[in-house]
């Protein structure tokens, strides 16, 4: 997956875990919890949604690469670079 | 007279508000107008791993008190709970800025929880060839007992106490016993109390009851819920609410509430004899002790809203029930609202309750439909078939409840007069 795809399907993610919120101007260099209402459980439904979707496991140490939609795409890029 | 009337009014409780989802509505009035036009509320139906089948299917709009994110992370239970309980609020004319949050308690019979979340769950897990890791971290607040109870405080900003009283098909009436008890020792003003159940999404109620040769099967869906039929053969599966606001009658009065009728009387106790066939001995004494602690005899009563739920042994055993303790009133006006909407499990007492009471004011009593031949070991004298009737009076109604493992639980409901 591209950089660029890689955060379409994080917001699609997304999207589904908050859907009473509007996630089409995300910043992306903004912290998510900040731009959106997230809470710690939502989180880990984007961990579990990353899992199911993409086999991709994403460590309790890692969360913190999270917090935006930037650090997600850089985080996430190897582990998805053949998926 | 009454015994109530000789209670004082901080120790008389009475209902204030009803709200409620049935199969065959989704507010009193359309749920009573249904109920008197002989409006079924049973469909066609189809629940993965069973099939086809039929059930009472309610049509709420869960969004009209819930944000898309509540139902995401919520249960189907904890819907209906917030629905009623948004419903009955309004009903009551209480505001959620009225209500004092640590003075309202939420107390919902529930037959049981957490099987829909659980087959949810293990049928997801099962598309992920059963990675555990894959099983999500909402299943233990969704199946926690109190769930229902619980999304409704979260919801209404309740701080009070919260809880859900599992006693199978009984709940709906336990539900209300306990809403009144809080009450009467102090520790609510306001009590939500009733009964809820989402049994219809899971497969296992269903093929439960098919096993046990308990599942009614009809060609016409709207024909399936027949109790005291000759040709009935089994049981409804169907999902609704009815919540109560309960408050003493001195406060009620206060605020110049409207009110739908006070409950006089209950009882509860246990058959301990059979994890499935009930003790018509044991039925017969629970409505005895609620016309006792009401203050009445058998032949006060205007209206005996019966349990039976259309199984062929379970329908003639209340009916003996009721010959022992009705046999000597001429008077009384019997009927079944699960003729119409199915067994709605935790909430059939609570929501039967409800669809009757309007009866204190129209006159009218709700008939039991699907009786194409009445079956002669239900032959009760009363029976209101098909048609509803126009009564004279009604200033009582009895409302039975009874569940698995032997639990029975009886209400008396009067015409409120001062």
């Amino acid at each position: 997956m591209t950089k660029e795809e890689i955060g379409q399907a994080i917001i699609e993610i997304i999207e589904d875990i908050v859907p009473d919120e509007d996630c089409s101007a995300v910043d992306p260099s903004a912290q998510l919890r900040e731009q959106l209402d997230l809470d710690s459980m939502d989180f880990l439904d984007i961990v579990m949604e990353l899992r199911k979707k993409y086999g991709v496991e994403v460590p309790e140490a890692d969360y913190p690469n999270l917090a935006t939609l930037n650090s997600c795409v850089e985080y996430l890029e190897p582990k998805l670079a053949d998926k | 007279m009454s015994m109530t009337m000789s209670r004082k009014t901080d120790e008389r409780i009475v209902i204030t508000g009803i709200g409620l989802t049935s199969p065959n509505g989704n507010n009193l009035g359309e749920f009573r107008s249904s109920l008197l036009s002989g409006r079924s509320g049973v469909r066609p139906y189809t629940i993965r791993y069973f099939g086809e089948t039929c059930a009472g299917i309610c049509d709420f709009d869960p969004r009209k008190y819930q944000k898309r994110k509540e139902t995401r992370i919520g249960t189907r239970a904890g819907s209906i709970s917030v629905y009623c309980a948004r419903e009955a609020l309004l009903d009551a004319g209480l505001t959620q800025e009225e209500l004092t949050p640590d003075r309202t308690g939420v107390f919902i019979g529930i037959t049981e929880h957490g099987n829909v979340e659980t087959e949810n769950e293990i049928h997801e897990l099962k598309q992920y060839n059963y990675d555990v890791k894959c099983w999500s971290h909402h299943h233990n607040p969704r199946t926690v007992a109190n769930n229902p109870a619980g999304e409704v405080t979260i919801n209404l900003g309740i701080t009070g106490p919260h809880y859900t009283i599992g006693a199978a098909c009984a709940a709906g009436n336990l539900g209300c016993v306990q809403g009144l008890q809080q009450i009467l020792l102090g520790e609510v003003d306001v009590a939500l109390a009733g009964g809820v159940s989402e049994s219809i999404h899971t497969f296992g109620i269903f093929a439960a009851f098919n096993s046990q040769n308990a599942l009614a099967i009809h060609e016409d869906a709207e024909k399936a819920s027949r109790p005291f039929d000759k040709d009935r053969n089994g049981i409804v599966v169907s999902e609704g609410g009815a919540l109560f606001v309960l408050e003493r009658l001195d406060r009620a009065l206060a605020r110049g509430a409207r009110i739908h009728g006070e409950i006089s009387g209950y009882a509860y106790n246990s058959d301990a004899t059979d994890m499935v066939l009930p003790n018509p001995e044991r039925q017969a004494q629970c409505m005895h002790r609620a016309l006792e602690r009401a203050g009445l005899t058998p032949n006060d009563i205007d209206i005996v809203n019966t349990h039976a739920t259309g199984t062929p042994a379970g329908d003639v055993k209340e009916c003996l029930a009721l010959r022992e303790v009705f046999g000597a009133c001429d008077a009384v006006h019997v009927n079944n609202t699960k003729s119409f909407i199915g067994h709605c499990m935790g909430a059939a007492g609570a929501l039967e309750l409800a669809g009757n009471l309007p009866s204190f004011n129209d006159h009218i009593v709700h008939p039991t439909i699907n009786v194409d031949e009445l079956d002669p070991e239900c032959g009760l004298p009363g029976l209101v078939l098909n048609q509803p009737r126009k009564v004279e009076k009604v200033d009582a109604i009895l409302n039975n409840s009874f569940g698995m493992i032997g639990i029975n639980c009886v209400l008396v409901v009067t015409r409120f007069r001062d």
